[in-house]
């Protein structure tokens, strides 16, 4: 997408997930955030003297599964040591997938059209986390350090894309799609302010028409908003030092989330040689046929496919509601819609009421059964309840359970009586000569006039339809 | 000195308590510990207890186990829980394990009394124990020469009559090769078929733990225990403890064996006569002898000296002063690391430190690491190729006997031409017992080295019992 | 095989954490170009189409359950720890990100 200075950006995305497995990847402690710290560690993920990493299948599988929805070849894979120091990694080496890793070569599809291509999703292990004293909390300008090592070896997939976005709305798009197919694989809580989804982001900048330029990478994005921003504010900022003469070195930023602005540490004199080298503690990993098809068969359906089957129920769906449909899809509540539709209920309206009314009391989701939203949607639709009354249904079976026709009976919503709506309007008719005159003449807008008068009459109980069907009798 | 055999035996029929031959065993230490500096820590407390429940066990008509009562040495890169373990250097000193080691686990298991920790060349690194950050240990045949290494301690308390059984751990020789020097038997079993868990890492993929006993019948009891599946090893076989006890007196008639000239070249002439003679042995009981040629033996040492620093560089990364042993202050983590490794590291580990990361860092990984994968490769296709002609090869564990303090420090190509005989074995993961046979200069032992493919121990040590009977011993 | 200059061997003890003197550095260049220059003999071979070996016995797949095991005690780590603070391991500052 090229911007008014002539410029386009280049964006690539690494997106490391923690997997939800009961324990870690190479040891049997507990995988589980918020625990008091250095409960959960052992000789393994501590990486004592002696100690000796070995697999977690289950790790394994939802690592396939991730390939498997973003359409990866699931491939024999190596272990690799990445070699370096730092305190919160208890070996000073990383277990990592290096030049052979597990999944290759696969995209993923946005609700835009557009299609990212994902050059590899591989396995390895967490590190602990640091606590810095002094100074602001952060690391610069820090006295000294803490380390918890309960997050050392929990299980990690790094997803890297291709260099195949060109905005920053691509990019938020992208993680939000990632992020709800690691959530429906049942790989990932994807808890981004738990830091269980991070993003690093590759952002360089050209001219229309150039090739490459030197890229930037900006780490540990833990929201949307700041995955929006800080693509954002680096693409600006490299545009910038062009513009002026400048060169965009190659480096490592940090976005500053208060001051929304990415900056860089003293950068080192030498840059870091992991000396990768295949890793000795474990043997090679080549699923065969048979455990990559038992994954596969787990598989539900993803996203995407939920949504263009959510949208199939829906005639000629404007784009409202299509955004409607993937808000559906992306907070779970499609059965709704699903089980109205297939009872020959309003589908555009069951849509309605579950993005609105059901959304909104998510927490009471277990209380509302597919079929109880049913009624109350084909309650609706017949009539019966007016929209306001249908709300209110919808928001006590959330709130406290119950069935519809109780609840409609306990609030006394019952269609007001052909007789009585039609004695109500003869009186509003007489009390507004002018405004009768008008719509009799033919001025349809005016039946909203006094739908709006019922309604007040009658405290938001009447049916608009049966008023406006009682008008036109008149006429 | 009495066999861990006839030790458990007794204990195990009810003739002998394990704490009398505990007592024995620290007599036997204390005569000579001090003189031959053989072990860095007793655990006297532990080995107490241990005892004590041995003989609790017996007395209640339980089973003690296979090794109830006998007194091992473990070498000091295998954990125990609670007691000091340095790996023979002081980046580790005072540090007490919170876990215990598989192999150590399964002694205890057996009902065996370990009594202590013995010396060791720093991290496994070196062929005489000279490299102990602690001091050398001497040679209990002859004080002024070295007793090998790396488990040179190891080695010592059994030549010493201390215990009768040793666990050190083989690298790239130094069970063998300490065996020999000190006219032990020792072990170096297949790739995976002892638990790593629980071994201070050197060489990832080369390292084995295994026995220094005085007999054959004591290596193949000690080996039944401690082999076996672990699954806290992913590199360990899937298969359980062979039967090797069994099969001691199963003779090598009918079998074919190897005579490879690269395993006697460049040793002393008493040394390539001992070799010859154990073969002429081995023929006399019904073994056909075959001459081979593995020119690849002549690169194992240049592969060895890559691969196993490059493994040791990153195994040895994780003692930065953050979790346990030495820390020396420095205003930043960086240099904290720096002057803790400077300080706590001796001159052979820091030397093998450097040369791995060279072989590992950009630009140079494919001319050296790399390059020694593939040697390695192509060791193993070529040993594979060798044991389609024999069952077994025999040669020499070192190429002379012990040697004097001193004399191969001064040059580290010097000492690392000691392993000459016994690294292939490591590069390929097959099996090799030493055994002693004959004697040299100075009257002092002679090792000669039997070689079998994976999984062949059984063969190895039937075949080694014939040469044990040969000469008079057992 | 590219020579070893002192400079090489400065750049790895970098990297490895170490520090060394300027007689070490030199005695150092020394023995490791020695080893180095031994590992010429490799040379002799035709290596272009020799793959690494993973596992000599070609053990593949080795996995265990997704299985909870006991941690250790926090009180016995901790008490093998040169600084700690909060049930932290205490380190003093850290000059840069991580890699």
């Amino acid at each position: 997408m090229s911007r008014p200075d002539g410029f386009e950006m280049v964006v690539g995305l690494e997106v490391h997930t923690e997997l939800k497995t009961a324990t870690k990847l190479f040891c049997g402690c507990a995988n589980r955030f918020g625990a008091e710290p250095n409960t959960l560690i052992c000789p393994v993920c501590l990486g004592l003297p002696g100690s000796l990493p070995v697999l977690n299948e289950r790790a394994v599988e939802l690592a396939m599964a991730i390939g498997f929805a973003l359409h990866c070849t699931v491939s024999p894979s190596t272990f690799h040591r990445k070699n370096y120091f730092y305190p919160d990694m208890p070996k000073d080496y990383q277990i990592s997938q290096y030049d052979q890793p597990i999944n290759v070569g696969g995209y993923l599809d946005l609700p835009d059209g557009s299609r990212v291509s994902i050059e590899r999703a591989h396995m390895e292990e967490d590190t602990g986390k640091s606590t810095h004293l002094g100074g602001t909390g952060r690391i610069h300008g820090a006295d000294r350090s803490l380390v918890d090592y309960n997050r050392s070896g929990v299980p990690l997939v790094e997803i890297v894309s291709g260099p195949d976005m060109t905005s920053s709305a691509q990019a938020r798009a992208y993680v939000s799609e990632l992020r709800g197919v690691l959530i429906a694989v049942g790989a990932s809580d994807g808890r981004m302010e738990e830091g269980s989804l991070r993003v690093d982001a590759n952002v360089s900048v050209r001219r229309a028409g150039e090739p490459l330029g030197t890229r930037c990478e900006i780490k540990n994005l833990n929201s949307l908003r700041s995955v929006a921003r800080a693509i954002d504010f680096e693409a600006r900022r490299q545009i910038e030092l062009i513009g002026t003469g400048g060169v965009v070195r190659q480096e490592t930023r940090h976005w500053d989330e208060n001051d929304e602005v990415t900056s860089t540490l003293r950068t080192k004199e030498e840059a870091e040689d992991y000396r990768y080298f295949r890793e000795p503690d474990l043997v090679d990993l080549a699923p065969d046929e048979a455990w990559q098809e038992r994954v596969r068969a787990t598989l539900g359906p993803l996203p995407a496919q939920r949504r263009a089957e959510l949208a199939a129920r829906l005639d000629a769906p404007t784009p409202a509601q299509l955004d409607a449909v993937t808000t559906v899809v992306d907070l779970d509540l499609e059965e709704y819609v699903h089980a109205a539709a297939d009872a020959k209920a309003d589908a555009a309206l069951a849509l309605s009421r579950v993005v609105n009314e059901v959304a909104a009391g998510l927490d009471g989701r277990a209380r509302l059964s597919p079929g109880a939203f049913t009624q109350v949607v084909a309650m609706e639709q017949s009539g019966e309840l007016s929209a306001t009354q249908a709300k209110t249904v919808l928001g006590e079976l959330l709130a406290s359970g119950g069935d519809p026709a109780g609840i409609a009976a306990a609030h006394g919503f019952e269609r007001l009586g052909e007789d009585d709506l039609a004695a109500m309007i003869t009186t509003l008719i007489s009390e507004h000569p002018e405004e009768w005159a008008r719509y009799r003449d033919g001025d349809d807008k005016l039946a909203q006039f006094f739908v709006g008068l019922v309604m007040k009459a009658t405290r938001g109980q009447a049916n608009g339809k049966d008023v406006t069907a009682n008008l036109e009798s008149r006429r | 000195m009495r066999t861990a055999t006839q030790i458990a035996a007794d204990v195990r029929g009810g003739v002998r308590r394990a704490v009398d031959e505990l007592a024995d065993a620290y007599a036997a230490i204390a005569a000579r510990n001090e003189e031959l500096h053989v072990f860095l820590h007793l655990d006297e407390a532990g080995a107490a207890t241990q005892a004590g429940a041995v003989d609790a066990a017996v007395a209640r008509g339980d089973d003690p186990g296979p090794l109830a009562g006998v007194p091992v040495a473990l070498k000091d890169n295998l954990c125990q829980r609670g007691v000091p373990t340095t790996a023979s250097s002081k980046i580790l000193e005072g540090w007490r394990p919170p876990y215990t080691a598989t192999v150590v686990e399964r002694l205890l298991g057996a009902g065996a009394v370990p009594v202590g920790k013995t010396n060791l060349d720093e991290f496994a690194m070196g062929s005489s124990t000279e490299n102990s950050a602690f001091g050398p240990t001497r040679n209990p045949l002859d004080p002024a020469r070295v007793p090998g290494g790396s488990s040179g301690g190891s080695a010592a308390a059994v030549a010493a009559g201390m215990t009768p059984v040793a666990l050190g751990s083989d690298t790239g020789g130094s069970i063998r090769q300490p065996a020999a020097l000190c006219g032990l038997v020792g072990v170096k079993p297949t790739y995976g078929l002892v638990s790593r868990y629980g071994l201070i890492a050197f060489a990832s993929s080369l390292d084995q733990i295994g026995p220094l006993t005085t007999t054959v019948a004591d290596a193949a009891l000690v080996l039944e225990v401690i082999s076996g599946h672990d699954p806290r090893d992913s590199t360990s076989l899937p298969e359980p403890a062979p039967t090797l006890v069994a099969h001691l007196g199963d003779g090598v008639a009918g079998l074919r064996v190897g005579v490879v000239s690269e395993l006697v070249e460049g040793s002393d002439p008493e040394v390539v006569s001992a070799v010859e003679r154990a073969a002429s042995v081995l023929r006399d009981a019904g073994a056909t002898l075959v001459n081979l040629s593995i020119p690849e033996i002549r690169l194992g040492l240049s592969a060895y000296y890559l691969i196993a620093p490059a493994e040791a560089s990153s195994n040895l990364a994780r003692y930065d002063g953050v979790r346990y042993g030495l820390r020396v202050d420095a205003p930043d983590v960086a240099a904290m690391n720096e002057a803790t490794r400077t300080v706590g590291f001796g001159a052979e580990v820091k030397r093998r430190i450097m040369l791995g990361t060279y072989a590992l860092s950009a630009g140079y990984y494919d001319e050296y690491y790399g390059q020694a994968l593939k040697v390695r490769t192509r060791m193993i296709e070529a040993f594979a190729l060798a044991y389609q002609q024999a069952d077994l090869l025999i040669g020499a564990t070192t190429p002379s006997v012990a040697f004097a303090f001193g004399t191969k420090t001064a040059d580290p190509m010097a000492m690392y031409l000691n392993d000459v005989f016994t690294i292939p074995t490591n590069l390929s993961g097959d099996a090799a017992v030493s055994v002693p046979f004959g004697t040299g200069e100075a009257d002092l032992p002679i090792g000669v080295q039997l070689l079998g493919p994976g999984r062949s121990e059984a063969r190895l040590l039937a075949a080694a019992r014939v040469l044990e009977i040969a000469e008079g011993r057992a | 095989m590219s020579a070893l200059s002192r400079e090489d061997v400065a750049k790895v003890a970098r990297l490895a954490r170490l520090s060394l003197s300027d007689e070490e550095l030199d005695l150092f260049t020394g023995q490791l170009s020695r080893v180095l220059e031994h590992a010429t003999d490799m040379d002799a071979l035709d290596l272009a189409d020799v793959v690494p070996t993973a596992h000599p016995f070609g053990l593949t797949n080795v996995v265990r359950g997704d299985d909870l095991t006991a941690c250790l005690d926090r009180d016995e780590v901790l008490a093998a720890a040169p600084d700690v603070q909060d049930d932290r391991f205490g380190v003093p500052r850290i000059v840069g990100d991580a890699p």
